[in-house]
């Protein structure tokens, strides 16, 4: 494919090319997205009605656990029915230098050189919850690039970064064995959003007790009409992915006869037009608010001549003025 | 957050030698001034850098060889970017690379080279001049 769209491309440009199959308009896409851009939110609302074919598939568990390992072989146990995959996975951007180092791919050579997989890298750039800012937008952007299944892995979590059960139709919560006493790492949060769980490292002295735990704690919990599994992964010898697959491919069946697909994704839906709405009065905020004029009238309202209040009532004014 | 949106810099080692001290270093620095870097990890090949360059959307591409198989394989890296039309990307590199070899490197559009002992604001300084006049061909760094 020998295209030469500029970084300058319009957004326009970029979802035509994107419809097209271009991989460098998609990648090109991701990154105006990703940067905010004005036409690149023209560029969503066209493509939206391209989207909700693929099947969003979401990998969370603390630092360590497999989940790059393990997505790898679910990308090629998806590759081998002939589904194609979208990659999502996100690291932490450092707090104190704005830089991140995105290792993913480390974990993901055997994947490169398929032109059935695509495979992008994100940092959270300062947002909380195991996903960053725009990775709802990226997955949409996959899936309208045709991809059958998209994975999203989520940064190395604690116990309650739950964001990815918003995003991911079927939610994987991975642990693994001798994490501290019973089951530290996935205990009360996490554990409660796992449509699966998965016990990675299964080959250690120690997995067979987290499963049962797992399943004692599983069986504490209120009746729900999909009964959680248990599964067991090793996830560098591809030990268990195929089960976990068929788990998968189950779960979504459920979720389709059920009315809990449609529940699920109005509730996410909910949840993006406020992050939407958010994210620009964010930006929009920072953008009325910032500058030499506004120095002095901080520092007018500290020596108490104005007062927050009626500041703030001016400020909300002119961010819905301007829509 | 020192910036807005960071720039994304890709860090490969392609070829044969395991040698990954340099391409980690390197890595770290980044991430400290400020980018977001994907580290691919030791034994790529020209594809595989392309690729990852293609589906990550990179602004630069350091490529980090200590095996002396530079001038066999930087053409094809060069090559494989071109094929995917990603002609925007600035691409340096850091290793041991022969003096003599450097002007033919450079013809073929790799930025800037940076031999052993390079102090990593080196590499910084000269990302930072890059996007500041990224289309100017210009003489950055020195090799050694």
């Amino acid at each position: 494919m020998t295209t030469h769209l500029q970084r300058t491309a319009s957004a326009d440009e970029l979802a035509s090319g994107l419809l097209a199959g271009d991989r460098l308009a998609l990648t090109r896409l991701i990154s105006a997205v990703e940067a905010g851009r004005d036409d690149a939110r023209e560029a969503m609302r066209c493509l939206f009605a391209k989207t909700g074919k693929a099947h969003v598939v979401g990998v969370t568990g603390p630092p360590g656990c497999g989940k790059s390992t393990l997505t790898t072989r679910l990308a090629l146990e998806y590759r081998a029915h002939g589904e194609t995959v979208g990659i999502v996975a996100v690291d932490p951007t450092s707090p104190y230098t704005g830089g991140a180092i995105l290792g993913d791919r480390v974990r993901m050579m055997e994947l490169h050189g398929d032109p059935g997989v695509f495979m992008r890298s994100m940092a959270t750039r300062g947002v909380m919850g195991g996903l960053a800012r725009s990775t709802l937008d990226v997955v949409l952007l996959l899936d309208a690039f045709g991809k059958d299944v998209v994975i999203i892995e989520t940064v190395g979590v604690g116990q309650d970064e739950v964001e990815i059960a918003r995003a991911a139709d079927t939610t994987l919560v991975v642990g693994v064995p001798n994490l501290g006493d019973d089951i530290q790492a996935i205990k009360a949060g996490i554990l409660e959003i796992a449509d699966i769980l998965v016990v990675n490292k299964a080959d250690v002295a120690g997995a067979d007790r987290l499963v049962a735990d797992l399943r004692t704690m599983l069986q504490l919990g209120p009746e729900r009409g999909w009964p959680t599994p248990i599964q067991q992964t090793v996830a560098i010898e591809g030990t268990g992915v195929r089960e976990l697959v068929e788990h998968i491919a189950l779960h979504r069946a459920y979720l389709q006869e059920s009315r809990t697909w449609h529940l699920r994704r109005a509730d996410s839906a909910r949840r993006q037009v406020r992050a939407i709405v958010e994210d620009r009065v964010q930006r929009r905020l920072e953008q009325l608010t910032t500058g030499a004029d506004w120095e002095s009238r901080f520092a007018s309202i500290a020596a108490r001549e104005e007062d927050p209040y009626s500041v703030a009532e001016e400020v909300l004014r002119q961010v819905a003025h301007d829509g | 957050m020192a910036q807005r949106h960071p720039l994304r810099v890709l860090i490969a080692k392609p070829g044969l030698d395991g040698h990954d001290r340099g391409a980690k270093i390197i890595a770290r620095a980044l991430r400290d001034a400020g980018y977001e870097v994907i580290y691919t990890g030791i034994r790529q090949t020209p594809e595989m850098i392309a690729e990852a360059a293609l589906q990550e959307d990179v602004d630069a591409i350091g490529l980090s060889i200590l095996s002396g198989a530079h001038m066999t394989l930087f053409p094809r890296i060069i090559e494989e970017l071109r094929k995917r039309g990603l002609h925007d990307v600035t691409v340096w590199a850091g290793g041991i690379i022969p003096a003599a070899d450097v002007p033919k490197l450079r013809e073929m559009g790799i930025r800037a080279i940076f031999g052993p002992g390079s102090p990593t604001a080196e590499t910084i300084e000269f990302l930072r001049q890059m996007n500041a006049e990224p289309a100017a061909d210009q003489s950055v760094a020195t090799p050694r």
